[in-house]
């Protein structure tokens, strides 16, 4: 594979994690006081900032208010310099329009959208500096996103990606293990139920490995998980403790 | 700009303390600029960053530098563009092309400060003349709208443009006369640029009889026009535009200048004193503080 081995014989990555190892989480809840909810995310040098504004009235062009949900209108958008080459624009193209739907699709099993009929739900991420498993540390910030903004979820959706060399599985792929053609398993997860809100395959797998890599990549979102509740209950404390000081 | 809707009482009060008092609802005087946060080296894969908010406005402004063919009417200098792109985590106005307008103006105001030969030395952008010079593509996002985003954009914009480094490159000449590029993988061996004569906008708003600068998203609903000035560290005005429906007089837009000189002056000293000392950090802590 192009010369580049992504598994070294002692089972290091090229970034030097082993194979089941997540890249370095660090997060933060409310990072902007304008929207209704905001979260940052940096997952190793993959970086996404993710809004939330409503529920309100339906805007735009976003067709007709439902009777007995609420819209959940998604955009996703990369800088022009979050990649290594220059990109033109920041969304409207293919790929970002695919990454919209796929997160309305994600958000749409999770929020619980009973409760608010006839109003819109804005989820915005921006990629700040894209380096591997964008579409998951996407979701990962619209959750946090979420909750800040205080939207009731069935549970935590959590995205973690895997890939397969040398007979390995490998979770969280970076971009430059992603860019060597391996298959890349991207799954979005309700960690408490198990159950899969998306899931997603780039390129080919046999379907015997197919176990192997989910089940990697169900553990990333699980650890994924562990690491954002944790963050989530830190920032409430917080919260709790500044308003008794008040 | 984002704008937020004010009732005519609230209006007139903003009104009143800037005209009769000097008072601004945040106890700011009419020629007292906010505290804004700068941080450089905030995305780590581009040639330079820089991250910058002024209360509730918040930009982002990424460099990259690229190697391409030169502008055929200038073949041998570099090159800079602008490309402004208003987040919609600004405000869900700005979904889909909503801010592309508000971008393609700001844009090409930067664009028109900087075309001017002596803002950077564009000569040394360039590697062999006639072939390949370095073309400076500053990309701002505009994260959060509060007022003022014009000043803040640019004083980002200079921030990033300290903090660039390209990387050092040299030509040397193959037997047959080609000339062959080579760029140094040595990470550490790499050019800045001078940023010395690089203005800033100040933008100085009229708000009834009075003008203020650095206005909020409230004073700006109170206002007809403003002016932007591009003001250097000497006060001198590189370039100037006037924004509104309202109208000025020739007076006023002297009185306003006049200010825009003194704040732009103050404002191009306490960057340059920021630059020196903070400007050339490649990882900083970004939205985690």
């Amino acid at each position: 594979m192009a010369g580049l081995e992504l598994l070294s014989d002692e089972g290091f990555r090229l970034d030097g994690r082993r194979p089941s190892e997540l890249r370095k989480i660090r997060l933060r809840l409310g990072v902007f006081d304008q929207a209704d909810g905001s979260a940052y995310i940096e997952q190793g040098n993959t970086k996404a900032l993710a809004t939330v504004y409503g529920p309100h009235e339906v805007l735009g062009g976003k067709g007709k208010p439902l009777h007995d949900k609420v819209i959940i209108n998604c955009q996703y958008s990369m800088a022009t310099f979050s990649t290594n080459e220059r990109k033109n624009r920041p969304q409207g193209d293919r790929k970002s329009t695919e990454m919209s739907l796929h997160l309305q699709r994600t958000f749409e099993a999770t929020i619980q959208t009973h409760l608010y009929p006839r109003s819109q739900i804005d989820i915005f991420v921006q990629i700040l500096q894209a380096d591997g498993g964008n579409y998951c540390a996407c979701v990962n910030a619209a959750t946090l996103a979420i909750i800040n903004a205080g939207i009731p979820m069935k549970d935590y959706v959590c995205a973690c990606s895997s890939g397969y060399v040398n007979n390995t599985p490998l979770t969280d792929v970076s971009y430059l293990e992603e860019s060597q053609g391996g298959p890349v398993v991207t799954v979005a997860m309700l960690p408490k139920s198990e159950q899969i809100a998306l899931f997603k395959m780039d390129n080919r797998l046999h379907v015997d490995h197919l176990e192997q890599v989910l089940e990697v990549a169900s553990k990333g979102c699980k650890d994924m998980y562990a690491v954002m509740n944790a963050a989530v209950k830190e920032h409430v404390s917080r919260m709790a403790k500044s308003m008794e000081c008040s | 700009m984002a704008s937020i809707q004010l009732g005519e009482g609230e209006k007139t009060f903003i009104i009143h303390g800037i005209c009769k008092d000097d008072l601004r609802s945040d106890g700011r005087t009419c020629l007292s600029y906010r505290n804004f946060e700068l941080e450089c080296g905030v995305v780590s894969n581009t040639s330079g960053s820089a991250r910058l908010k002024l209360s509730n406005t918040q930009v982002l402004v990424g460099v990259k530098a690229e190697m391409g063919p030169p502008n055929p009417l200038n073949p041998s200098r570099g090159g800079i563009e602008f490309f402004v792109d208003f987040s919609a985590n600004a405000s869900p106005k700005f979904a889909g092309r909503g801010g592309d307008e508000l971008a393609a103006e700001i844009s090409n105001m930067l664009g028109l400060v900087y075309k001017n030969k002596k803002m950077l030395d564009y000569k040394s952008l360039c590697v062999i003349a006639g072939q390949c010079v370095w073309t400076l593509y500053a990309d701002i996002v505009v994260l959060e709208c509060g007022g003022n985003l014009l000043d803040a954009i640019a004083l980002a914009v200079k921030a990033a443009l300290y903090n660039t480094r390209i990387p050092l490159v040299t030509v040397h000449k193959d037997m047959d006369g080609t000339e062959d590029i080579d760029v140094s993988s040595n990470p550490h061996d790499f050019v800045t640029l001078d940023t010395k004569n690089l203005p800033v906008l100040v933008t100085v708003t009229t708000v009834g009889s009075g003008h203020i600068v650095d206005a909020t998203l409230e004073e700006e609903a109170c206002s007809m026009a403003c002016i932007v000035a591009a003001v250097n560290k000497e006060g001198a005005i590189d370039g100037m535009v006037k924004k509104g429906s309202g109208s000025l007089t020739i007076d006023s837009i002297y009185k306003m200048l006049t200010s825009a000189k003194q704040i732009g002056k103050d404002l191009n000293k306490s960057l340059d004193d920021f630059l020196s000392k903070k400007g050339s950090d490649m990882s900083s802590k970004g939205f985690l503080t």
